[in-house]
């Protein structure tokens, strides 16, 4: 709860360039005296970004500073412009946010009422909420489970709900953390499908290298740094190999 | 309280959440100041003719919501013999039932979030305070959700437990328990920040998503 008024939603929208895509510079992160990233330099504009490496080489916390979830102790990122550090709001706005485990953001009990909550959130219309809901519904095949309890999902509809109630928020990118880790072979199908079939922009954090076929750039982290970055013919064979 | 919803379409259906809370307050306050066993009773069949006639909600329904308290009805009745008189403990326990079954008949046929914009349109005095309506309402939705996933994750440590050979229920479980439920609110909060909660207006848009029934 909190007892200081906020301004309202929307009321500033800090000008943005549109396209710009999202600029790392010279980025670090230290959680306490550990140094968990250092030395990021990159824009990344292209419509595929994969991330991959080994467990703890830094690939969530580079995830959570494209939208703010996590801001640089060092060095700045930009999306299309804005400073995650200082237009958060509008950062996140334009970010959508994926995480492994679904039934740790999914927050409603019902799930029209979950895609509901977004666009709430960023006060939209209620009429366009509803159309939105129904446009998600279809979509992801869950007309039938409009008023079930989240719980009741599978794990793979859980997953799909919670994509679809990121875009229901309209975002023009989406960061995915290991958005197949917890699903079977295929439920992991699908959500690729899924992914691969989006408009946005995305960037994909996983241990799933098929799902990497079609992606424009891969990056490789490695104990905090960026050890390579390509197209994924040329960084994920290197990468299999760094592990042999 | 957790999925008691029916979907619907009848006019008890359709009827504001507001209106049958009012009305489920006022029959709450009503029952007590009448001793007559033919209001008390006449009540119970008004109940039970809503539910099951104007909204059509299968018995099974409003059975669910009485059967946890059938043996307190039971002792209360006995109770009210020995103590009193029959005319009495009938009046108390017809009460009772009048009352659970219309408040079973309000959340079967009334969305949880309807009932979470009731409760906040009656908070809406406390925002010259700074309280923000909006949040008492996540709140709400937030603990009907994680309630049945908690007890879900409870029962799987019981039974990692158990297949190692822990048979009874020890405090020891709580530890494995607390350890994901905090790691899972970490993620939550983070969540809650990429949904844009901490962007909602401070006055939400009244109207709820109109999701057709
Ligand atoms: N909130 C935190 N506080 C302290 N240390 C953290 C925190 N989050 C992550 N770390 C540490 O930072 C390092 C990088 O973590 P990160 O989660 O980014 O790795 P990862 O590449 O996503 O690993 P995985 O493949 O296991 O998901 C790890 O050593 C981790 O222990
Ligand atoms: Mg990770």
């Amino acid at each position: 709860m909190r007892w200081r008024r906020r301004p309202e939603a929307g009321a500033e929208e800090p000008a943005a360039t549109p396209g710009a895509g999202i600029d790392l510079r010279d980025v670090g992160h230290e959680y306490g005296d550990r140094t968990v990233l250092s030395g990021v330099s990159l824009t990344l504009t292209e419509r595929r970004v994969g991330v991959i490496g080994a467990n703890g080489s830094g690939k969530s916390t580079f995830a959570r500073l494209l939208n703010g979830l996590v801001v640089p102790t060092s060095g700045s990122v930009l999306v299309d412009g804005l400073d995650t550090r200082t237009q958060v709001r509008a950062v996140r706005r334009r970010v959508g946010f994926v995480f492994q485990d679904p039934d740790a953001q999914i927050v409603h009990p019902t799930v029209a009422e979950d895609l509901a909550f977004g666009p709430q959130n960023q006060g939209v219309p209620a009429e366009e909420i509803a159309r939105r809901v129904e446009e998600m519904l279809d979509r992801y095949g869950l007309a039938g489970h409009r008023d079930h309890p989240a719980h009741l999902l599978s794990g793979g509809q859980k997953q799909l709900l919670a994509i679809a109630g990121v875009l229901a928020m309209r975002p023009q990118r989406i960061v995915f953390d290991e958005p197949t880790t917890l699903l079977d072979l295929a439920n992991t199908r699908r959500v690729a499908r899924v992914i691969d079939e989006l408009e946005q922009d995305v960037v994909v954090v996983t241990h799933h290298l098929d799902l990497l076929a079609g992606f424009d750039r891969v990056l490789v982290v490695e104990d905090g740094r960026v050890a390579a970055d390509g197209t994924p013919a040329e960084t994920v064979p290197w990468y299999v190999a760094r592990m042999d | 309280m957790l999925s008691l919803y029916v979907p619907g379409r009848s006019v008890v259906h359709r009827a504001p959440a507001g209106l049958k809370l009012g009305l489920l307050a006022a029959l709450g306050v009503g029952l007590f100041l009448t001793e007559r066993p033919a209001v008390v009773g006449g009540a119970l069949v008004g109940a039970l003719a809503v539910g099951l006639g104007a909204a059509r909600l299968p018995w099974r329904a409003l059975a669910v919501q009485v059967r946890p308290v059938w043996l307190w009805l039971a002792l209360l009745f006995v109770f009210h013999l020995l103590a009193t008189d029959l005319r009495t403990g009938t009046v108390a326990v017809l009460r009772l039932l009048a009352l659970l079954v219309t408040a079973a008949v309000v959340t079967a046929t009334t969305r949880v979030t309807a009932l979470v914009a009731v409760v906040e349109w009656l908070a809406s005095p406390l925002r010259v305070f700074g309280v923000r309506p909006a949040r008492i309402g996540l709140v709400i939705a937030m603990t009907l959700r994680f309630i049945p996933l908690v007890a879900e994750r409870a029962a799987r440590i019981r039974e990692a437990q158990a297949a190692r050979g822990a048979y009874r229920l020890r405090w020891g479980m709580a530890v494995p328990l607390l350890v994901q439920v905090l790691r899972m609110a970490a993620t939550v909060g983070e969540a809650l920040d990429a949904r844009g909660a901490d962007d909602a207006p401070a006055r939400r848009p009244r109207a709820r998503p109109a999701v057709a029934s």
